[in-house]
């Protein structure tokens, strides 16, 4: 799975401080400007690609949506959305779905699993698998619907910013793949500079709703984007104007978690014994293969 | 390309029409981005549909497709009414000022020298008039009604706005708009770049929709100008490669025209093509045609070409007709034609009217298919249902497949759409027993030279006489091909001004095609190619990124043909008088007195100053541009709206009794195979999408899924009269078959009024067929219609009727 940093900012379901902090991190931040976005999924490709992840070859309902939505194998999608104007002018709003990584991430306060979702202290949120317990809960404690279960393995996935890469230097693989440098990474300072830049700019050209999208409802995110119709987030495939965690996360933490979390524990203690006494699910699958 | 991919970025005003850039060319499209952050250029996008290029624009206008040449003869008709043009430059680069001789003539749709019999021109009254001197006759006052100013004023004074909405269903303020921008380009301070593709290339008139794009730009100064030019965008990484040195048999390498059974010596065929000057000290550097011919000559035939023989120009084929695509399938289709080599191509997906098609490649006796993937060609004949519906118990034909290996798993070049050659490195070898392009041409060659060699028969001596001089022969290496592209001394190359001195001495490359001779001494295998493998090296695997002038020319990049020349006629780029850049920001060559320097290769003689008087345009015999095409185009000198062969309004507003391309050729069956509006009445067109690339990468699981199945684009208004809902099926039918796919109900298409009725467009994405990963579909090509471009055969996809109901 991932490189596991231990420069952690946030464990999940961890009373605890987390690890220390050895390295005093730059925060970092990826800045998808729509302006620039010609929705070529060169990104999605690149990110099936370094994450070698596989989507079924689906149908087409009538959308250049492909896949159909974010899955346990795709953790980027672009959305496709149309828009008339009174005078009767198109826009085609062209947005790269994924995780936003919030600052103050939903999923992570959700989260009941210990250390299954986790924050970097350079700002990234990463699912860390072998603690994902495929409970679900970051998906209701995501403002922006991201997280998705694997039928597969029953855990969580989502969008990891490509923390393996970042760890050593290198831009997430989308990045790296856009052609026409409509996503950018770098520290969190400077994509808010260029992003401040690039709103300038369309507003120069006339664009005059143009907007960085950094929502403080979640402490801001580590996903921004520029967009022309800042004033309208919703446009743009349901981005929500003003993303917050949802309260219901909050009571969760306050008042019923002690408890649900014991009888998680306990879920997850006879899963355990479950895979002691009867071996791991694809038990079969293997013993096919080897006969072959 | 005029310019090249990274010179985009200089441009003020980017127009796309006619393609699709950001859909078809999202790598390049960069440079479109950067040219709006970085100089905030506006980008413009004329389409009918409104497309990924379009959601990223200032400003978007629709039009119905095949009505391109109304819509920029409108444009050029708002130029020279509201005086945007650049004046200095249009009459010191252009044939404005030309007298145009007194046989010519225009009316209702047809030039002088028809023959409806022949659906072909005369076209010698296509002419200038010539002078006692032998000189064209010009005013420089541009007020003599003869004059090529006048007769285009005159020509394009239909183009009204009104008539452009009219014919192209653009709203008369859109169009005003769009026109406005292009005319904010006739400064000397601004400049437009147009990118174009396939959507200009694919109609009946697709040559000249290019060609009123270039008049436009000549009349904007817009040419030899960083930021400008007119921009083909080529569809694959190395299709400008593959024209450069023939892939069919129109052309010689290095776009010779090939020789024709009127050609039957070489001095007649020599004297053809070799222009004579038609103004005083101009370059007309087509006369030096026979070097490059000669030089080829050597190059193939090595020392069995000699002066004595004519440099063995009786052993090329001379052509009885044309051999063109179309033109070959359709002898195919006769049965005159026993075998195919499909090589890198699969006609049974690309070529129009799929069943017609099939009835050609059954009637071979063998196909031969090279190819990395198993293709529709290879399977033609194979029963995939209603998306091939055919009976193999019939088929006779013996189809064999031989595995090749992709472009990444072979060392050699790919020439961008910017003419750029660039060397490149295999990355891991061919699976199985799969070969190179050039093992498997090279041991077609010499098997059936050893068969020539055992069994004689006829004409065995261009094949026997073949020179063949690679180290293995049944695998000629990327270096020695390229060398023989480049060229290389075969005897000493002396001065011919002065005997005793060696230019060139006997075996060395040559540096350039400046070197190259008549008599011998040198061999090219391709002209425009030449320096390209120079004394110096292999220039095309150069990567310094060195940029002197911040241009983005990058000299030591590869190798640009001609002569590493990265904008072509860039003298235009400078005023006539004082030789300086128009715009200091932006200059590519100046005058400095003595010679042409600066950041780019001069496309001019470097001595040959503004004094003299010789114009930018050297491969004209009168060293301008052409507004006035002469002789060149089939159907006329000035571009004429013609409708597509399949017109959704059945009628031409500007001259109903001409409707469609009068100059281009149907053969017979295809006229009849047209449909009529009463029973198609849908406008349709082809294209591609970012997703896929032609009919490959179905073949790819990660592109699959992100583009899985066949749709096609239709508006709301269209879904809503045939009862269509968004994701359901659909069968579309043209008057030579069906495909089905998945109706795309969108705002983004629009409905037009054109000629005071309602036309509904059908987008029909391409990309899919019987065989890969994606869902199966249906070719295209079922639908689409057997006639080509009057000028380069090139197919109508791009504009035809169809019917479409629930599947």
């Amino acid at each position: 799975m991932n490189m596991q940093s231990l420069n952690l900012d946030k464990r999940s379901a961890t009373t605890t401080q987390p690890p220390d902090v050895r390295v005093a991190e730059v925060p970092v931040a990826k800045l998808i400007d729509i302006s620039k976005c010609i929705g070529c999924k060169a990104c999605q490709v690149a990110c099936m690609e370094w994450n070698d992840l596989r989507d079924e070859i689906g149908i087409n309902v009538g959308s250049y949506e492909n896949p159909r939505d974010l899955s346990a194998e795709s953790w980027t999608v672009m959305r496709f959305a149309e828009y008339q104007r009174e005078n009767g002018d198109m826009e085609w709003l062209i947005r790269k779905d994924g995780c936003m990584h919030c600052a103050d991430p939903g999923c992570l306060k959700a989260c009941p699993a210990p250390g299954a979702i986790v924050k970097y202290s350079n700002g990234v949120v990463d699912f860390i698998s072998e603690n994902c317990v495929g409970c679900g809960y970051c998906i209701a404690g995501c403002p922006f619907n991201v997280p998705r279960i694997s039928s597969i393995d029953n855990k969580a996935y989502k969008c990891s910013l490509c923390s393996d890469r970042v760890s050593v230097g290198l831009e997430p693989a989308c990045v790296k793949a856009c052609p026409t440098g409509c996503i950018q990474f770098g520290s969190k300072v400077d994509m808010i500079a260029r992003g401040k830049k690039r709103v300038g700019d369309l507003k120069e050209r006339g664009v005059q709703t143009a907007a960085l999208y950094d929502p403080p409802g979640v402490g801001g995110t580590h996903v921004m984007y520029v967009l022309p119709r800042g004033d309208a987030p919703e446009r743009y495939s349901g981005l929500p104007a003003d993303p917050s965690i949802s309260p219901w996360v909050a009571v969760w933490k306050g008042v019923s978690k002690p408890l649900l979390s014991a009888g998680l524990g306990l879920a997850v203690l006879g899963a355990f014994f479950h895979f002691v006494t009867r071996g791991p699910k694809e038990e079969h699958a293997d013993e096919e293969e080897e006969k072959q | 390309m005029t310019n090249q991919w990274v010179d985009i970025k200089n441009a003020d005003l980017v127009l796309i029409m006619g393609g699709n850039a950001a859909e078809a060319h999202p790598c390049g499209f960069k440079w479109v981005s950067e040219a709006m952050e970085n100089r905030k250029a506006k980008l413009v996008v004329v389409d009918p549909r409104f497309t990924r290029s379009a959601a990223v624009a200032d400003y978007y206008a629709p039009i119905r497709v095949g009505t391109d040449i109304a819509f920029l003869g409108g444009v050029i008709n708002y130029l020279l009414a509201n005086n945007k043009v650049h004046a200095d430059y249009v009459r010191a680069y252009t044939n404005a000022s030309f007298l145009v001789g007194e046989g010519f003539h225009y009316a209702d749709g047809l030039f002088s020298g028809y023959d409806a019999a022949k659906r072909s021109y005369d076209r010698s009254t296509w002419a200038y008039e010539l002078g006692k001197d032998g000189f064209v006759v010009v005013d420089e006052t541009l007020e003599n009604p003869r004059c090529v100013y006048q007769l285009l004023k005159s020509h394009y004074s239909r183009y009204t706005p009104e008539m452009v909405e009219r014919i192209c269903g653009t709203p008369k303020d859109k169009f005003l708009k769009v026109a406005e921008f292009i005319g904010s380009t006739a400064t000397p301070e601004r400049v437009m770049t147009i990118c174009y593709a396939l959507g200009w290339t694919h109609h009946s008139h697709g040559s000249q929709n290019i060609r009123t794009m270039a008049m436009i730009q000549l009349l904007l100064g817009n040419i030899g100008r960083p930021g400008g030019g007119v921009n083909a965008l080529r569809g694959h990484s190395n299709v400008q490669g593959i024209t450069d040195q023939c892939a069919y048999s129109e052309v010689l390498p290095g776009y010779l025209s090939a020789p024709t059974e009127a050609d039957d010596t070489r001095d007649k065929y020599i004297a053809a093509r070799t222009p004579k000057a038609l103004r005083p000290n101009q370059m007309n550097y087509g006369q030096n045609f026979a070097k490059w011919h000669t030089s080829q000559m050597k190059a193939w035939f090595g020392d069995a070409a000699k002066a004595d023989n004519g440099f063995c120009y009786d052993w090329l084929p001379k052509r009885d007709g044309a051999y063109d695509v179309l033109a070959i399938f359709e002898r195919m289709f006769q049965g005159k034609i026993s075998g195919f080599i499909a090589q890198g191509f699969n006609p049974y997906a690309a070529l129009p009217n799929r069943k017609k098609v099939a009835m050609a490649m059954s009637k071979l006796k063998y196909l031969v298919v090279i190819d990395p993937l198993k293709t529709e060609t290879g399977e033609f004949w194979q029963d995939y249902g209603d998306k091939n519906p055919v009976k193999p118990e019939e088929i006779k034909t013996e189809v064999f497949r031989l595995p090749v290996s992709s472009f990444a798993e072979d060392t050699g070049t790919f020439t961008s759409s910017g003419r750029v050659i660039q060397w490149h490195w295999a990355g891991q070898d061919p699976p199985g027993q799969a070969k190179t392009d050039r093992e498997i041409v090279a041991q077609l060659f010499t098997r059936v030279r050893d068969l020539y060699r055992k069994d004689a028969g006829k004409l065995p001596e261009p094949i026997l006489g073949l020179t063949w001089p690679y180290a293995i022969a049944t695998a000629p290496s990327p270096e020695e091909l390229l060398r023989e592209m480049s060229g290389r001394a075969v005897t000493d190359v002396v001065d011919p001004a002065d005997k005793t001195k060696v230019l060139v001495p006997a075996g060395q490359q040559l540096a350039g095609f400046g070197q190259l001779q008549d008599d011998g001494s040198t061999a090219c295998g391709n002209w425009i190619y030449s320096g390209v493998f120079s004394q110096a090296g292999n220039l095309s695997a150069r990567r310094d990124t060195s940029d002197p002038g911040g241009l983005g020319n990058y000299l030591q990049w590869g190798f640009a043909w001609p002569a590493n020349r990265r904008i072509l006629y860039n003298r235009a780029n400078t005023d006539p008088k004082t030789g300086k850049p128009w715009d200091p920001k932006r200059g590519g060559i100046s005058w400095n007195g003595k010679a042409w320097a600066g950041i780019d290769v001069p496309d001019i003689k470097p001595d040959l100053g503004p004094d003299s008087g010789a114009g930018p345009f050297i491969m004209n015999a009168e060293g301008v541009g052409r507004l006035f095409a002469l002789g060149g185009m089939a159907e006329g000198p000035f571009p004429e709206h013609y409708e597509p062969f399949e017109t959704p309004i059945g009628t031409n507003p500007l001259h109903p009794q001409v409707v469609s391309n009068p100059a281009a050729r149907v053969y017979k069956g295809d006229m009849e195979a047209f449909g009529k509006a009463d029973k198609f009445p849908y406008a349709a067109t082809t294209y591609r999408l970012t997703e896929h690339f032609h009919f490959w990468t179905k073949h790819g699981v990660l592109t699959a899924i992100v583009q899985p199945q066949a749709f096609v684009e239709i508006s709301e208004d269209l879904a809503k009269e045939k009862g269509i809902a968004n994701g359901e099926q659909v069968k579309v039918s043209s008057n030579r078959g069906e495909l089905k796919a998945v109706a795309l109900v969108t705002k983004r298409v629009a409905t037009l009024t054109c000629d005071g009725k309602k036309v509904h467009t059908v987008g029909i994405p391409i990309h899919w067929g019987f065989l890969g990963v994606t869902k199966p579909g249906y070719l295209a090509n079922n639908l689409t219609p057997y006639v080509g471009d009057a000028n380069s055969q090139t197919p109508e996809y791009k504009a035809f009727l169809v019917n479409i109901e629930k599947a």
